[in-house]
């Protein structure tokens, strides 16, 4: 936009000045609008959730003086934070792919039910023996790039509404995964395609490496390119951006795609971890963990806004949670009540009126009714 | 007009489709015994799914009806069973806590603009919470009047009996067809769904409408709760789970638009019954595996979702605009 600022200036020389105030104007509009890393507002954005996790950890540690402890064992790191980031692994890559969705104003509620289709996939291709790895993973993951197309197909050139274009894969999906696993658990012996799930590179879990770099890629394709904006654009309004040019249709499909790729990497973790694929209970209900670690990462579910490490963030404070529940001795039952109320609490915390209610009770002595 | 009823013919068509399709493979499918087992095994989903209607209906959703079902079942095993209470003065306080846990949800939805979505998803970890907190195990109902209860009911001809629990089902079905379509609490919820600002703009009372909402759902899933136990005898905290997406999918098998201000109540309840449908046909059959039902419950639904879109969109080019 500078650069038509400035091709117009020199048709109009008698308004130079006037156009010359508008680019700066624009540059500067611009620059507050979308500069990475650079807006103080940013700051408080992490400031939140990195302050729940902190104060999560914190209770653990004081519950458990040896919780940092980490030890160097067999070429490779344990103790309880490597546990609690290798445990939040497939739910922090559901939720990079769910992150994107709910930026377009969707929610993908079938990525479970493609996590049990994918490893399902890969425990009878790995069964069948004369299949390699890479080949396994491959379709995995294709298998999971071709749901996330029937999903965004559904969304974005039928305009079906993605909680019910979503619901169609979630309730047919496990089906499917039943049906490829003819209703048992298949189970399977390879070291190799086990050492996704529970080997160990540098030091650190395979899994976690498989996030970091699903985070770092998905980051540098959606921050170093102009498709992260396009995104929160469609999701601001879709009309308006599809009026600017932008393909909104294309980019709702892409993120449906993204979501199910993100979904097979969950689902291949979740396999060869265990192993085995229980078409049953593969990522039952992590899509609701996923959804969940988003909203507490601060995305609003209307669409809009999205940022991938936030919602990592949102996954670890999440997994510590129940992992503090464990630490603190209370029986497994408490889990979901407490969850519950920190979820409650994360949401009132992101409504407005709320904190303002909250500031006026806080200083109700100094000022009375002081309600926005 | 006919348009408007056009999704509940086709459901209605359906269910006569599959029922045809039962009743000429199977000996004994077109019987009175199997319509009315039909309704005693669905009647929990039934009676969660008028909720669940009214809920959609306003433009909302409600996840957390599965965990409530739950919740009220263990709470009524256990007030019955170690707290020795009669089971009507259990559900006599079940009920009203239920429709308050209901309104608490409502007004967070109402009062912080909170999304519906998310608040029932902490509703539902709430409630299967605390239901998990009182009992992690399944706790047996053994009491006088649930055997009386049980022995109530209609004795139909051709084996058919319609129990204490089917004919309570039916009373509620009948009663919230009164109250959507022909009660001015029903036509605020369509004002809701159409459009929540102009519904405000005319007079609507928005915020006690969207409480007493929730409110309804909540209950209607408490009571389902306390139908699921005369169904199994026991109260137990896992029970039920999901449910909530086979309401959901009722509704919108159903003909609800899931945008909220367009559906019918009968709509609900034929979706139920074609979703019953389709599992009693598999249990006749004996070999197709139960994944079927889900792949099938699966494929209808897009069926359905895509025969609307592509009714609304024929009906947006006749009148010759876009809203």
């Amino acid at each position: 936009m500078t650069n038509e600022a400035t091709v117009l200036n020199s048709h109009h020389s008698d308004q130079l000045e006037a156009d010359q105030l508008k680019a700066d104007q624009l540059k500067t509009a611009r620059q507050a609008r979308y500069s990475p890393g650079q807006s103080a507002h940013k700051f408080s954005l992490y400031l939140y959730p990195l302050l729940a996790l902190a104060l999560l950890l914190l209770v653990n540690v004081l519950m458990d003086p040896q919780f940092f402890s980490l030890q160097w064992q067999d070429g490779r790191l344990y103790g309880p934070l490597i546990d609690i980031v290798n445990r939040s692994a497939p739910v922090a890559l559901l939720a990079i792919g769910m992150s994107l969705v709910i930026a377009t104003g969707g929610i993908d509620l079938s990525v479970g039910a493609v996590m049990a289709i994918c490893g399902a996939v890969c425990a009878n291709l790995l069964l069948l023996g004369d299949w390699s790895i890479p080949a396994v993973i491959g379709l995995a993951v294709l298998t999971g790039v071709g749901c996330g197309l029937l999903n965004g197909v559904m969304v974005s050139y039928l305009g079906i509404q993605p909680i019910v274009a979503t619901l169609v894969l979630m309730v047919a999906g496990r089906g499917v995964a039943q049906l490829l696993n003819q209703g048992q658990i298949v189970t399977f012996q390879n070291p190799d395609f086990a050492a996704l799930g529970s080997g160990s590179f540098l030091g650190l879990p395979v899994p976690v490496w498989l996030v970091l770099l699903a985070l770092l890629i998905m980051q540098l394709l959606l921050r170093r390119t102009a498709l992260g904006l396009f995104i929160e654009a469609v999701g601001c309004n879709a009309k308006a951006s599809r009026y600017l040019g932008i393909d909104d249709r294309g980019i709702k499909l892409a993120v449906y795609i993204l979501a199910g790729g993100c979904a097979a990497l969950a689902g291949i973790i979740a396999t060869a971890d265990i192993q085995g694929s229980d078409a049953n209970n593969a990522g039952l209900w992590l899509e609701l963990d996923a959804i969940l670690a988003v909203v507490i990462g601060g995305a609003a579910l209307t669409g809009g806004r999205f940022s991938l490490p936030r919602a990592v963030i949102g996954v670890l404070i999440i997994q510590a949670l129940s992992t503090t529940i464990v630490v603190s001795g209370l029986p497994a039952k408490f889990n979901l009540l407490i969850k519950a109320l920190v979820i409650l609490l994360v949401l009132m915390l992101q409504s407005e009126l709320f904190r303002n209610q909250l500031k006026a009770l806080l200083s109700f002595g100094k000022a009375r009714g002081g309600k926005a | 007009m006919s348009r408007t009823y056009l999704p509940l013919w086709i459901t209605f068509a359906l269910v006569l489709l599959m029922f045809a399709a039962g009743a000429s493979q199977f000996d004994g499918f077109a019987s009175l015994r199997v319509v009315t087992n039909l309704i005693s095994d669905n009647a929990f989903l039934l009676v969660t799914a008028l909720g669940m209607t009214l809920v959609i209906l306003s433009g909302g959703i409600d996840l957390s009806v599965g965990s409530v079902i739950a919740l009220s079942g263990v709470a009524a095993a256990l007030l019955i069973g170690p707290y020795q209470w009669h089971p009507l003065l259990a559900f006599a306080l079940i009920l009203p806590c239920a429709a308050l846990f209901g309104a608490g949800m409502g007004a967070l939805i109402q009062y912080y603009q909170l999304q519906p979505f998310i608040v029932t998803l902490a509703g539902m970890f709430l409630a299967r919470g605390v239901a998990t907190l009182w009992s992690e195990e399944s706790i047996a109902i053994e009491h006088p009047f649930y055997d009386a209860v049980a022995e109530f009911g209609l004795e139909l001809p051709d084996g058919g009996w319609l129990g204490a629990t089917s004919l309570l089902t039916i009373a509620l079905v009948l009663l919230m067809l009164v109250l959507t379509h022909y009660s001015r609490f029903g036509s605020y919820i369509y004002a809701l769904g159409g459009n929540s600002q102009s519904a405000q703009l005319m007079g609507v009372p928005v915020a006690r409408t969207t409480i007493l909402l929730y409110a309804t759902s909540s209950m209607l899933a408490a009571m389902a709760g306390i139908i699921f136990s005369f169904y199994t005898y026991s109260g137990y905290a896992l029970a039920a789970v999901g449910v909530e997406l086979d309401a959901i999918a009722a509704v919108v098998i159903g003909g609800t638009l899931l945008t909220g201000g367009s559906g019918f109540i009968i709509g609900t309840v034929l979706g139920v019954v074609l979703m019953g449908l389709i599992q009693t046909y598999i249990n006749f059959d004996g070999s197709l595996s139960s994944w079927w039902s889900k792949i099938v419950i699966g494929g209808l639904l897009f069926f359905f979702i895509a025969l609307q879109k592509l009714l609304s969109r024929s009906w947006q080019q006749k009148a010759g605009g876009k809203a």
